[in-house]
C-alpha cells in the first residue's frame, strides 16, 4: 500500500480530492463565519445555526423534505423490489421487454421531462398539488433505482437456495420471506438509502409537482439564493451534507460487510 | 444386490417421460422402474438429461409428456413443497443466514413439527452425519466436506420417501470423495430411504449404486447392475462410456453352437463371442468388444486355429503400480490395449517395448454388439 504512494500518485490524489471537496469544505467553513458576507472571514461563530433553527420557513421545508424522502423511499423500496423480482424471477412473460424498458426509463429520462409529465398528469387528474404529488413523483423515479439494485442482486443469488426452501416444504411466499428476503436484505437497505438521498436533494421534479405549502428544502435554498446568499444557507447545507454523508457511509459499510461475508463463503466453498 | 426390481411392484415408476425446452429435447421418452430401498444412479455425460430428469422428480421442471408415479400416486399434481421427496443440491444450497441447526430444522419447521421433536430429530441426523459438535456454526464457518454433510442431513431429516442427490460429491477432492462414497452407502442402508443419484462419474456410480441407468442424449441407453453394465454392455456407447474397451469391427460368419464367429482381418482364425438372444444373423456387420484386462499377452503364439488370437508389436507400456497397460499395434495398424496385473515385483519375464507379442482371450470375454 505505502509503496504505491509515490510523488506523482500523491499529487494526483491530492488534486482529485481538492477538486471534489474544496467547494464543500469552503461551504462548511463559511457556515461558521461571524460576518454576513459569505466570502469574508470575520471569526468563528455558530450564530447562523441558531438563525437556521429559528427560521420557521426553513425548518418547515426541511421537515417537508424529510417526510417526502422517508415515505417515497419506503414505497419505492416495496414497488422497486416487486419490479426487480418480476424482472429477475418470472422468466419470459408476455411484455417483459416492454416492462423492463419502462422500469428503466426513469433512469435515463431527463428530470425536466419527468417533472413536466408528472405535472401534466396531476393537472389532468385535477389533483391539488402539494405533499402527496411530490411524494408520488419521487416514488416514480426512485423505484427504478431500487428495481435495478434488487434485480442485479437477485441475478447473482443462487437459485437453488430458493429451490431448496421449496423442496423442504416452504410454499413460494414463505420461501420469499424466510430465504430470499434475508439474503438480499443488504441490497434492499442500499436501495432504500439510494432512493432516500435521491429524494432528499431533488430540485427539478419537486419544483414541477409541489404546490403552495409543500416547498422542499432544495427548493427553499434555491429560491433564497436567488435573493442573496446568507451564511444561514451554508449552515443548512452543512447539515444536509452531514445527513447524506452518514447515509452513504452506512450504505457502503452494509454493502462491504455483505461482500466480506459472501467472499468468506466463496473461499470456504473451494477447499 | 439388495434390490430386486422385478419382484416388487414399482415403488417409483417413470413412464414415457419427455421434457422439451423449446426445440431441444432434454429428456426423450424415458421409462424406468425403481424399487423401494434401491440406490439408483443416473449416469451420463453433461447434457444427457439426467439432471433434468431429477429436477422433474423434485418438481422444479414439469414433464412435457409422460407420468411420474411414486407408490402409484402421480407426482405431477403436487408442487415441490408438497412432494414426499427431498433433494440434495450440487451447490449444497445451504441458507447462509442460518446456522447448521437452522438449516437442518428448516424442513421440519415447515411441517409444524413440535419443537421438542425438531430438536431431537436434528440432533439425531447430525449425529448420523458426524456433525454434532458444529450445530451452531454458520455455513461459511464450515469446510467443503462439512457443508456437504449439512446438506445431506438437511435432505434426510424429513425422512422423505425418495432422496434425490444431484452430483453430491462433485465439489469434494478425490480422496474425500472416495471416502464419502462409502459413507453415503452406509447411511443409505441405515435409513433405508430410496436414493436416486445423478452423476457423470462412472466410478462413483459403479461404487454406490445397486443399479445404473446410463443416459445418452436424453434417452436411456441401458439399465442394469454395475457388473452387468460393465460385463455385458448392450451398445458401443455404454461399452465405451464405462471403463476402457477394445472394439473390433467385422462380419458375422456363422453361428457355431452357442458362439458367433466373426471374420476380422487381424485374427487369422476369426473372433468368437457368445451369441445373444437378439443376435445378428450370418453376414451382418457386427462389433466385438473386449475389456483390456481380459486380454492375455504372451511372447509365444497360442496353438494354430485358436479363435480370438492376434499378433502385434508393443508400442507403449504404462506402469500404474498395481497394473501395467500395454498398447499393442496389430499388423493392420490397429492398436489394442491390454492390462496385466503386476503380480510379481519388477515382473519376471517382463515384456519390453518393441517386443513381438501374441494376444488372446476366452470366448466368454467377447461381447457382441450390433453395428
Amino acid at each position: 500500500m505505502r509503496r504505491g504512494l509515490s510523488g506523482i500518485n500523491l499529487a494526483a490524489l491530492t488534486l482529485g480530492f481538492a477538486f471534489l471537496y474544496i467547494p464543500i469544505l469552503l461551504l462548511i467553513i463559511f457556515s461558521f463565519n461571524e460576518s454576513k458576507l459569505v466570502t469574508v472571514w470575520a471569526g468563528f461563530s455558530t450564530k447562523w445555526y441558531v438563525a437556521m433553527v429559528e427560521n420557521a420557513l426553513l425548518l418547515d421545508a426541511a421537515w417537508m423534505t424529510l417526510k417526502v424522502a422517508v415515505v417515497s423511499s419506503t414505497v419505492a423500496l416495496v414497488l422497486g423490489t416487486l419490479a426487480g423480482i418480476a424482472l429477475a424471477r418470472l422468466g419470459r412473460f408476455p411484455g417483459r421487454t416492454l416492462f423492463s424498458g419502462m422500469v428503466y426509463a426513469p433512469l435515463v429520462m431527463p428530470e425536466v421531462i419527468t417533472g413536466l409529465s408528472m405535472l401534466l398528469l396531476f393537472v389532468a387528474l385535477s389533483w391539488a398539488r402539494g405533499y402527496w404529488t411530490v411524494t408520488v413523483a419521487h416514488i416514480t423515479f426512485s423505484m427504478a433505482y431500487v428495481a435495478v439494485v434488487v434485480q442485479s442482486r437477485l441475478l447473482t443469488m443462487d437459485r437453488s437456495l430458493e429451490e431448496a426452501a421449496m423442496d423442504l416444504g416452504a410454499p413460494p411466499v414463505k420461501t420469499f420471506f424466510a430465504v430470499t428476503l434475508p439474503i438480499i436484505s443488504p441490497a434492499l437497505v442500499a436501495g432504500w438509502l439510494l432512493a432516500f438521498t435521491l429524494s432528499l436533494d431533488d430540485l427539478v421534479i419537486a419544483s414541477f409537482t409541489s404546490g403552495p405549502g409543500s416547498t422542499t428544502l432544495p427548493m427553499k435554498i434555491y429560491s433564497q439564493v436567488r435573493l442573496g446568499v446568507t451564511p444561514e444557507i451554508n449552515a443548512v447545507s452543512t447539515v444536509l451534507v452531514g445527513i447524506v454523508s452518514i447515509g452513504v457511509i452506512a450504505a457502503s459499510l452494509i454493502n462491504k460487510r455483505a461482500m466480506v461475508i459472501r467472499e468468506r463463503e466463496a473461499q470456504a466453498a473451494d477447499p | 444386490m439388495r434390490a430386486n426390481p422385478g419382484g416388487e411392484a414399482a415403488f417409483l415408476r417413470i413412464e414415457g417421460v419427455s421434457k422439451r425446452f423449446g426445440s431441444v429435447t432434454a429428456v426423450d421418452d424415458v421409462s424406468l422402474d425403481i424399487a423401494r430401498g434401491e440406490f439408483f444412479a443416473l449416469l451420463g455425460p453433461s447434457g444427457c438429461g439426467k439432471t433434468t430428469l431429477l429436477r422433474m422428480l423434485a418438481g422444479f421442471e414439469t414433464p412435457s409428456a409422460g407420468a411420474l408415479l411414486l407408490e402409484g400416486v402421480d407426482l405431477a399434481a403436487l408442487p415441490p413443497y408438497r412432494r414426499p421427496v427431498n433433494m440434495m443440491f450440487q451447490s449444497y444450497a445451504l441458507f447462509p443466514h442460518m446456522s447448521v441447526t437452522g438449516n437442518v430444522a428448516f424442513g421440519l419447521r415447515q411441517d409444524r413439527v413440535p419443537r421438542a421433536e425438531i430438536t431431537a430429530r436434528v440432533e439425531e441426523v447430525l449425529a448420523l452425519v458426524e456433525l454434532s459438535g458444529l450445530a451452531r456454526r454458520k455455513p461459511h464457518q464450515l469446510s467443503g466436506g462439512q457443508r456437504q454433510r449439512v446438506a445431506l442431513a438437511r435432505s434426510l431429516v424429513k425422512r422423505p420417501k425418495l432422496l434425490l442427490l444431484d452430483e453430491p460429491l462433485a465439489a469434494l477432492d478425490k480422496k474425500l470423495r472416495e471416502q464419502t462414497q462409502f459413507e453415503l452407502m452406509a447411511i443409505q442402508q441405515r435409513v433405508g430411504i430410496t436414493f436416486v443419484i445423478v452423476t457423470h462419474d462412472q466410478d462413483e456410480a459403479m461404487t454406490v449404486a445397486d443399479r445404473i441407468a446410463v443416459m445418452d442424449r436424453g434417452r436411456i441407453a441401458q439399465v442394469d447392475t454395475p457388473s452387468a453394465i460393465y460385463e455385458a454392455p448392450r451398445s458401443r456407447y455404454v461399452a465405451e462410456f464405462i471403463g476402457d474397451v477394445n472394439i473390433f469391427e467385422g462380419r458375422a460368419r456363422a453361428v457355431n453352437g452357442g458362439d458367433v464367429m466373426v471374420e476380422q482381418a487381424d485374427a487369422p482364425a476369426g473372433l468368437a463371442a457368445p451369441a445373444r438372444a437378439d443376435g445378428p444373423a450370418a453376414g451382418d456387420a457386427v462389433m466385438l468388444a473386449v475389456r483390456p484386462e481380459k486380454i492375455e499377452i504372451a511372447p509365444g503364439p497360442p496353438p494354430p486355429g485358436t479363435a480370438n488370437a492376434m499378433a502385434g508389436e508393443v508400442t507403449e507400456i504404462g506402469y500404474l503400480g498395481s497394473v501395467s497397460t500395454y498398447r499393442v499395434r496389430l499388423d493392420s495398424g490397429k492398436t489394442v490395449v491390454s492390462t496385466q496385473t503386476n503380480r510379481l515385483r519388477h515382473g519376471g519375464g517382463a515384456i519390453d517395448r518393441g517386443a513381438r507379442v501374441h494376444l488372446s482371450w476366452p470366448v466368454e470375454a467377447s461381447i457382441l454388439l450390433r453395428s
